[in-house]
């Protein structure tokens, strides 16, 4: 059975993500990406890189290539690591239905 | 996204040879050019920033421009066929769909779409066989025989017309029997039509249109097409493979393709009498097996009847036969090296970016008399691993990509605007629509991820650079230390083989050199075998072997077969290349590992960070003293662009199971990966639970230096990250000391002691 996340024993890996969302994790924060990674759904959360190493903003691939990539400007992010905190709050809260309300520099 | 792209018509040119170029403008008429020599690609603000020198050329200035059309999809076509609109005529053939849900597809048609007459038969938009006749514009007939058919099946199917009779005949049957499965069928129909002129071509696979494209493809093998005279059931198709064929049916036989002929080429061989031999266009997949494939060939060449089927495909791609929109001959004194053309069509914003790099080498002269004087060092670009990764889009089509990656997937404008053109091609890491692979990938089309600037989705965090870009970082490198040296490509390699490179002392590789032909890898073995010194600059090279066409320039084909990290893979009875005939799939299952060229060969591979590598004891045997004079620290490149680390991305290892020189030297090897740094599977036959960095041991990689018996030498770095620590701290650090050291020894005259 795919393990569930636990809100209150995996916020342990929420707190290290948004210390490190990029580069070397450990094995229960891998398992914690490796569900909210995959989205059966079929779309794919991506990031359009606006202006190179500046400015980022989100978008979201379809499944399907014939339909056009939705575009969310809304929010811009400086650095990759503000949108891989993002996205990574929004799928925490998709999956546990709790807000993980802390930006990447608090 | 982007507003301009296209491509140069060879990726290899000589001093005053003549280049074209094709370009595309997505919104504007007119763009200006000019002639860059590549220096440094990554705009990354921790590194050295864009490089570019400005080559003076007669293509300086603003060119008047448009958009041009990419018609992709494979189809055969003969373009001076008898008209069938006369007479009574049958089709049949045997059909292997594999995308019916994509709507209408075809199968045969005579149809002149001017004057909008003739026959299509089909695949209607519900899978069933289905076909139409057309008569000045008006649709006459549209029968279908209701019976979808289901993919990867091989069905036998037949259509007749008699215009005397108005007889309309459609049979279709599934080889196999499926239980509770009603996939066969047949329909008649009178159609008052008449005789009339339809058109001087047959095409199949797909229908021109009046616009001079050809449309509705068809997904799938189709294997022994025929045309024959008059009314006959779909019983004939096995009379027709009884030998001696029948006096009835020869004497009706108008054409009958015979797809295992000529399987290496672009002919589609005509058995008929009237020797209709077709024309395959954008190159479907050939040497596929046929209905009848028993299980017991695998060599297409052995029992090249088993292999009569063509998989055609509504995405394939071979040459998009763009306009020339300038072209240029090159000063005679042009210096050999990586070059570009700059094209740009106004200011680049946020939204949209109106500049392009069209990027392409200049070799040494052609002519031996004007190749004297060579410099001591050549580079060997890969450019036939450029090609194997063409407009990789697993990004757009893969979904485990990003947990691969371990970080989201970065799109840039050119990702944007690859998602919103398909038809320009995928990589042969990509799959068709219908789930095949790509197994064909060519230059003459625009490669978007062949172009300095471009970031990739694979490449280490950081800069994210992979294959060209990521080797724009070694150009830098030569060009800091002031290195004096031709480029030569993967191509010339291949079609001028070990002389070319004879006259040089040392060769460069880049940061991924992993495809290679025969001819490539036994020009390389002689030159190492004759006292080459190779410095190995990457990771993960003479992996896969490849095929170039034989007649048909600038494209390569893989089999995925058996082994080796596959992003799809081969049919089985299908590992044989159609360009060749020979075996494909990874050189180490083929008897040749990388270690037997390189010295070393893949063990792992991960995409987020890179480690660095720690001094191994062999770092202190005098034969190594001269790689690290000047370097005291027991780490190495524990920095760098790609990954923060100059190991990484995808590692070697010495293996002297697979090869490795027993004389060579692990200097270091690497460490403080991440744990997405993965064992790949050709290690392993069962899998094991420690695949990663942090607690597999083997997962590393190892920086390696041995001599060759004819005084020649190997240097490897093992790692595709190297390249990318070369320029930290203004390109003082041991990576880049370490690796000067090397090319200036291996520059010497003395030869290594053996």
């Amino acid at each position: 059975m795919v393990y569930k996340i636990d809100p209150l024993n995996d916020r342990q890996f929420a707190d290290e993500f948004r210390r490190n969302p990029i580069g070397s994790h450990s094995p229960g924060l891998m398992r914690v990406l490796s569900i909210l990674r995959v989205d059966p759904s079929g779309n794919q959360v991506i990031i359009i890189c606006r202006k190179p190493f500046a400015k980022w903003t989100l978008a979201l691939m379809p499944p399907r290539r014939q339909d056009p990539i939705r575009f969310d400007d809304d929010m811009a992010f400086d650095s990759r690591e503000e949108a891989e905190w993002e996205v990574f709050r929004r799928r925490w809260f998709a999956a546990t239905g709790q807000n993980l309300n802390l930006s990447l520099s608090d | 996204m982007l507003k301009i792209t296209g491509y140069p018509d060879r990726y290899s040119v000589a001093p005053g040879e003549t280049i074209a170029f094709k370009v595309s403008l997505e919104d504007a008429d007119r763009f200006h050019s000019r002639i860059v020599r590549v220096v440094h690609g990554d705009c990354n603000p921790q590194g050295p920033g864009l490089k570019f020198i400005h080559v003076p050329t007669a293509l300086d200035g603003w060119h008047p421009g448009r958009r041009q059309s990419s018609d992709a999809g494979s189809y055969m076509v003969v373009a001076d066929a008898p008209d069938l609109g006369a007479r009574a005529f049958t089709f049949l053939a045997t059909i292997w769909p594999t995308l019916v849900e994509r709507g209408e597809q075809t199968l045969f048609a005579q149809c002149d779409p001017v004057a909008q007459s003739g026959i299509w038969i089909g695949l209607s938009s519900r899978g069933a066989l289905a076909v139409k006749l057309i008569a000045a514009g008006a649709t006459v007939a549209d029968i279908s025989t209701g019976k979808e058919m289901l993919n990867r099946q091989w069905y036998a199917i037949a259509a007749s017309f008699d215009p005397e009779s108005g007889r309309l005949r459609l049979a279709q049957r599934n080889l196999q029997r499926l239980a509770l499965i009603d996939d066969s069928g047949e329909i008649e129909t009178i159609v008052r039509l008449g005789a009339g002129a339809w058109a001087c071509s047959f095409h199949l696979a797909g229908r021109p249109a009046s616009d001079g494209r050809v449309e509705t493809h068809f997904d799938g093998k189709i294997e022994a097409p025929v045309v024959l005279a008059g009314e006959h059931s779909i019983l004939a198709r096995d009379r027709l493979n009884a030998y001696p064929i029948s006096c009835e049916l020869s004497e009706a036989t108008i054409a009958r393709w015979d797809f295992a002929r000529d399987i290496e080429t672009d002919h589609a061989i005509d058995l008929g009498p009237l020797a209709l031999h077709g024309r395959l266009v954008h190159l479907p997949a050939r040497a596929m097996k046929g209905s009848n494939w028993d299980g017991e060939t695998h060599d297409w060449r052995q029992r090249p009847e088993q292999y009569g089927s063509i998989h055609f495909h509504h995405d394939d791609v071979y040459d998009l036969g763009w306009e020339t929109s300038v072209d240029v001959m090159l000063p005679a004194d042009l210096s050999s090296g990586p070059y570009a053309l700059h094209v740009c069509c106004g200011d680049s914003d946020e939204s949209a970016t109106r500049e392009d790099y069209l990027a392409f080498f200049v070799r040494p002269p052609r002519q031996a008399h004007l190749r004297s004087r060579r410099p001591k060092v050549v580079l060997l670009a890969p450019t036939a691993s450029y090609l194997a990764y063409a407009n990789h889009g697993e990004h757009i089509t893969a979904r485990g990509a990003e947990l691969q990656m371990n970080r989201l997937l970065q799109f840039g404008h050119a990702d944007v605007y690859l998602y919103e053109h398909p038809e320009l091609g995928g990589s042969l890491y990509d799959s068709h629509a219908d789930g095949s692979g790509v197994c064909y990938s060519s230059r003459l089309r625009p490669v978007l991820n062949f172009s300095p600037r471009y970031h990739s989705w694979l490449g280490g965090h950081g800069s994210a650079l992979y294959q060209y870009n990521a080797d724009t970082h070694l150009f830098d490198w030569l060009a800091h230390k002031g290195v004096e040296y031709d480029v030569i490509t993967d191509e010339d390699l291949h079609q001028e083989g070990y002389g070319l490179i004879a006259p040089y002392r040392v060769i460069i590789t880049g940061t991924h050199p992993e495809y290679h032909s025969t001819a490539m890898w036994d020009a390389m073995k002689t030159w190492i075998d004759r006292g080459g010194r190779l410095m190995y600059m990457g990771g993960d090279g003479w992996y896969w072997r490849i095929a170039f066409h034989k007649t048909l320039p600038g494209v390569i084909e893989v089999r995925r077969a058996e082994d080796g990290i596959r992003t799809w893979m081969s049919e089985p009875g299908e590992y044989h290349h159609s360009f060749t005939g020979e075996l494909g799939g990874l050189w180490r299952r083929i008897g040749r590992p990388p270690n037997v060229i390189c010295g070393v060969g893949f063990i792992a591979q991960g995409f987020d960070v890179s480690g660095f590598y720690r001094r191994a004891p062999d770092a202190a045997n005098p034969r190594a003293a001269f790689i690290f004079e000047g370097v005291e620290e027991e780490i190495i490149g524990n920095f760098g662009l790609i990954g923060g680390g100059a190991a990484g991305i995808e590692m070697d290892c010495l293996n002297a199971v697979l090869g490795s020189p027993p004389n060579m030297l692990r200097l270091a090897s690497s460490d403080g990966h991440s744990p997405m740094m993965l064992l790949v599977n050709e290690e392993f036959g069962v899998v094991p639970p420690n695949l990663s960095a942090d607690v597999n041991p083997r997962v590393k990689a190892d920086l390696a230096f041995g001599e060759t018996p004819a005084g020649g030498a190997l240097f490897c770095t093992s790692s595709i990250a190297w390249c990318g620590s070369l320029s930290h701290n203004g390109y003082d650090n041991n990576v880049s000391r370490i690796t000067w050291n090397v090319l200036s020894r291996f520059m010497k005259d003395e030869g290594f002691a053996s």
